[in-house]
């Protein structure tokens, strides 16, 4: 076993490689590492990079350490030199202090430039007017408004490709995390507040958004297509929801913003039309978001029976 | 709040709340693990019971142990603590693996209880395994690394434990009555807010952080006076064995950064019990200044756990190579640089949060620079091996297991530094693997490590060496196996706390991360199966004489285990390795000129009340059991003003004693035959070495 030890590189290497080589290549791209669109290309990159930049300052670890180890180990007859009292070399010390400066130094640099690049609040894509659309946390859904278009829809995001995409993003209920891997982000979406993302696709398909942030028994369902057309088809799409979608009045809105999965909330508000995995809504109210955010400044307090998200609001349901 | 039924003589506490009436009303697998997970427990307790009664340990358990105010005696206790906390932090990850492996979208536990699983499994990890585990190791060593009988504050001390053990046992009484929070080791409100989880689960978590907070936050307080005022004469700071060092950078961050979590946690019960609004949705509550005030804790508490495994790792490599600490001014300033920078990264935890692109360019290279100190104490700690004589035992298997996974961790830590790739991994599985990545390596690998070390110096006989060899292999094989797929799943986009997924591409990494944690469950168990065995061997390890390994340190230079007052005489010291240069001087081992009477605390049952005081308080806090609250409250008050009016609280142990115990352990070196490394684990080695200077250059 003694000799084992100093080669406990080599499973870590052997089980990355493998690991790395099985990441499958989707189709339909859930993950940054597959990206669809230039925010999520230049997070590959950027991982990419700032791996190989850092590897200089690993690399000798996982090689010298064996090495080390394997040469001075105690042992009969052996020929390494011992010297028991140094502990201090000035050339030495200079090296183990100035390359982790100058690695952390040159991706320090990388890291400045691509956090302002890369900025969600940054609208960097292409010069025609972007698509608006007002995100919604719930449980367990999202909801997408886009306010210019006059519809509403859940569990699909439609968005033409190659064009900027601006979302502002509250939630109306807890705390979540708003994330479409394959394109960029992620972002908090929290009650009360908005933030912004700006994202866009450069190709057609479609791929999988999600809330990352814990929320209760519906959490790992709380997922959407996010599906890129071209921009003809985006038109088509747009037209289909209007027509196909129900009112969201306050009354559905209240059923909507239940404590309810996917599939409870699907068997609740959709109709013959709608396809099976999303809801299509038109917007009599353009100010929705607006009147969402706002619930929570009226300088009162909001009972619990007024807030999405808890028992009394509406009765969970069991599993 | 008012729609919750309250009684005045219960408050909230039903029967409902046992484990057995959900089993009885709805029998399935979810009920029954919850039911066989409280059933361990109090099978356990009652077995404990049964030994203690049975062997008739009662009297010896209160003397000895229970009210002692002895560093040493409150260390090991601690450390057992941890151990056992550490045995249901395992197991809950092993069941929550074992969730996860199952194919898409199955699974035998509901969301939540695999939510309480998460919450729990983070929470006891870092609360009530690594918190104790390191507070014990400073608590057992530190003194007699320095020269010092005790700590400065032997009396608060013993409450500190006290209270870190009654905190512990909260979560360990929500097994059985009532359920823990659900909303993870953070407890992020407003989730955790009273309009989102009414139940007892949050209140659990808060007043467990609370006390065991202010147990830890008095430790600190205790260690960095103990180091300020207790050393031994000529113990410079620039003489400090690299271990004490890394103890008064945590002492320092223990006092600035267990306030913010204890203060985020009080206002979250202002919320919850006083309808405030701190972190709720409306009337101006925001959580974001939550997620600060425990972040500003958070940050500082990963590096006040790491820094004193740095610091074994320091005796450890430095013992086992035979060889002066390579670069210790170096590993001073960088074990101080990390623990500044350290309160200067606390937002790279939500870098998400929509702040602006300055602050997390700043947040982020601030995180990048705290891996240039991190990356020389590697260095260092290889150069300290470099022309060495490097014994291949345990704890040195554990640092060099440690130096090859920890770089890895490193890696990914660079990585998540950077905000725009953090944008991606956030709150997936790549963070959990990177944290679990730090944690173990280098905090658990090294109180393992420390463990083997010091027992002899302990319980004076040495820990089977090779079952010590079997749990490191399994430990570091368990590991990669366990946390290196969540890397790639989590790059793949899977969140963490994920109770089920739909992505078949998913199966194989959760297949191999739960054989993984049935590796590392093994590897818990050949620690147990290490400790029985060198218990009973232990006639065959006896080490007497109390330097096994050719130790470096004073710790070394007195009998194991060490009698209550540690030091015969207080040790002169002379050089940074006291000991060591000791024995190449030939001036270990003298008799000493005289001998003065020694004081030292007497034992006091202080800790112990408060211990269980403090935890029914908790427990009637949770229950809304307002009249116990408050007649504990007083109780205690009234305990800690009576205790404060005793004036006799130190015994003296007298001159001709200590004369007859040490000249009697003198006489014990004299006789016994000066062992060389070459039979370091074998019984010839009762603890008086040879050093081993053959050849040195």
């Amino acid at each position: 076993m003694n000799s084992a030890r100093p080669f406990a590189a080599l499973p870590v290497l052997v089980v990355s490689a493998v690991m790395l080589a099985a990441m499958p290549a989707l189709a339909d791209s859930n993950s940054f590492m597959d990206p669809q669109g230039p925010v999520a290309l230049a997070q590959k990159n950027h991982l990419i990079r700032a791996t190989a930049l850092i590897m200089i300052a690993v690399i000798p670890v996982l090689v010298l350490v064996p090495l080390i180890v394997w040469r001075y180990r105690r042992r009969k007859n052996s020929s390494a030199a011992y010297r028991p009292k140094w502990e201090f070399s000035p050339l030495l010390e200079t090296t183990m202090w100035s390359v982790p400066v100058l690695i952390v130094a040159i991706l320090s640099v990388y890291l400045w430039k691509a956090t302002h690049r890369l900025d969600p609040y940054a609208a960097n894509f292409g010069s025609d007017p972007a698509v608006e659309v007002q995100v919604v946390g719930l449980d367990w859904k999202w909801l997408f408004i886009y306010p210019e278009l006059g519809i509403a829809t859940v569990g699909e995001m439609g968005m033409p490709v190659d064009r900027q995409i601006a979302m502002e993003l509250t939630t109306d209920t807890v705390m979540q995390s708003f994330l479409i891997s394959a394109l960029g982000g992620q972002i908090y979406a929290m009650p009360g507040m908005t933030t912004q993302l700006h994202l866009a696709a450069s190709e057609p398909g479609r791929m999988q958004g999600e809330n990352t942030q814990y929320n209760g028994r519906g959490f790992t369902g709380q997922k959407f297509d996010a599906v890129v057309m071209e921009a003809d088809d985006f038109e088509a799409w747009v037209d289909t929801v209007r027509s196909k979608g129900r009112a969201l009045d306050d009354d559905t809105y209240r059923i909507l913003a239940q404590r309810s999965d996917r599939t409870e909330v699907q068997q609740a508000l959709a109709t013959p039309d709608m396809p099976e995995t999303a809801l299509y809504f038109t917007l009599p109210d353009a100010g929705l978001f607006d009147k969402i955010v706002h619930r929570y400044h009226n300088g009162t307090a909001l009972p619990d029976a007024d807030q999405p998200g808890t028992t009394s609001y509406g009765q969970e349901a069991t599993q | 709040m008012s729609s919750v039924e309250s009684s005045t003589l219960f408050g909230r506490l039903t029967w409902d709340a046992l484990p057995i009436a959900a089993l009885l009303k709805n029998p399935g697998v979810n009920e029954i693990v919850a039911n066989a997970a409280g059933g361990v427990l109090v099978g356990g307790a009652a077995v404990v019971l049964f030994i203690l009664s049975y062997f008739k340990l009662w009297g010896p358990l209160w003397r000895d142990w229970l009210t002692s105010t002895d560093h040493k005696k409150i260390g090991i206790m601690y450390i057992v603590f941890a151990l056992v906390m550490l045995a249901r932090g395992v197991l809950e990850g092993v069941v929550m693996r074992a969730q996860q492996a199952a194919g898409p979208g199955d699974g035998f536990l509901e969301a939540g209880h695999f939510a309480q699983l998460f919450s729990t499994h983070g929470t006891i990890m870092i609360f009530f395994v690594a918190v104790p585990f390191v507070v014990g190791f400073i608590n057992f060593i530190m003194p007699l690394q320095i020269g010092a009988r005790d700590v400065a504050f032997p009396v608060m001390n013993q409450i500190s434990l006290g209270l870190t053990v009654s905190a512990g046992m909260m979560l360990m009484v929500s097994l059985v009555v009532g359920e823990f929070s659900t909303g993870g080791w953070t407890a992020y409100p407003p989730y955790t807010g009273a309009a989102f989880n009414p139940g007892v689960g949050p209140d659990y978590w808060i007043w467990a952080i609370v006390v065991s907070g202010i147990g830890t936050t008095l430790s600190g307080i205790n260690f960095a006076v103990t180091i300020y005022k207790m050393r031994a004469p000529g113990m410079g700071f620039l003489r400090l064995p690299m271990f004490c060092w890394t103890v008064i950078c945590s002492s320092i961050l223990i006092i600035f950064a267990m306030p913010p979590l204890g203060v985020a946690a009080l206002l979250l019960a202002a919320d919850r019990y006083l309808d405030f609004h701190f972190f709720t949705n409306d009337l101006g509550g925001n959580m974001m200044n939550y997620a600060n005030l425990f972040w500003l804790f958070g940050h500082p508490e990963v590096y006040l756990l790491v820094l004193p495994a740095y610091g074994i790792y320091s005796e450890v490599f430095a013992t086992f190579s035979a060889k002066k600490l390579y670069g210790y001014i170096s590993l001073v300033i960088a074990t101080m640089s990390i623990a500044v920078l350290s309160f200067t990264v606390w937002l790279h935890h939500f870098f998400t949060m929509g702040q602006s692109a300055l602050i997390n360019a700043v947040f982020g290279v601030a995180t990048m620079l705290i891996a240039i100190p991190t990356g020389v104490k590697v260095y260092d700690w290889m150069a300290t091996m470099y022309r060495g004589r490097i014994r291949l035992s345990v704890p040195m298997l554990y640092g060099i297991g440690f130096l090859i996974l920890f770089v890895i961790g490193g890696l990914s830590g660079v990585i998540l530094a950077n905000p725009t790739i953090d944008y991606q991994v956030h709150n997936t599985l790549f963070l959990v693997a990177h944290f679990h990545n730090v944690l173990l390596p280098g905090v658990l690998f090294a109180m393992l490590a420390g463990v083997n070390y010091w027992f002899p110096k302990a319980f004076g006989f040495r820990l089977d060496e090779r079952w010590g060899r079997i749990s490191v292999l399994l430990w570091v094989v368990g590991f990669l196996f366990t946390f290196m797929p969540l890397y790639f799943v989590g790059l793949m986009g899977m969140p963490r706390r994920s109770f089920s997924w739909e992505d078949p591409s998913f199966h194989p990494y959760m297949i191999t991360a739960v054989i993984g944690a049935l590796i590392i469950l093994s590897a818990l168990l050949s620690v147990l199966v290490q400790l029985y065995i060198s218990i009973r061997d232990r006639a065959q390890n006896r080490v007497p004489v109390g330097d096994p390994w050719d130790g470096r340190t004073l710790e070394w230079s007195i009998p194991a285990p060490p009698p209550a007052y540690n030091f015969a005489v207080l040790p002169q010291v002379r050089d940074r390795d006291a000991f060591a240069e000791a024995k190449e001087n030939g001036t270990a081992y003298q008799k000493p000129t005289g001998y003065d009477d020694i004081e030292l605390p007497r034992n006091t049952p202080i800790g112990f009340l408060l211990c269980v005081l403090s935890g029914v308080w908790m427990f009637a806090l949770v229950w809304w059991i307002w009249w116990l609250a408050l007649l504990v409250s007083v109780a205690m008050l009234l305990i800690i003003i009576v205790w404060s009016f005793g004036t006799e609280t130190e015994i003296v142990i007298p001159a001709a004693q200590i004369k007859q115990e040490h000249e009697a352990w003198l006489d014990l070196v004299a006789r016994t035959p000066a062992v060389d490394r070459d039979d370091e684990t074998a019984p010839a080695n009762l603890g008086y070495a040879r050093p081993d200077m053959e050849g040195a250059t």
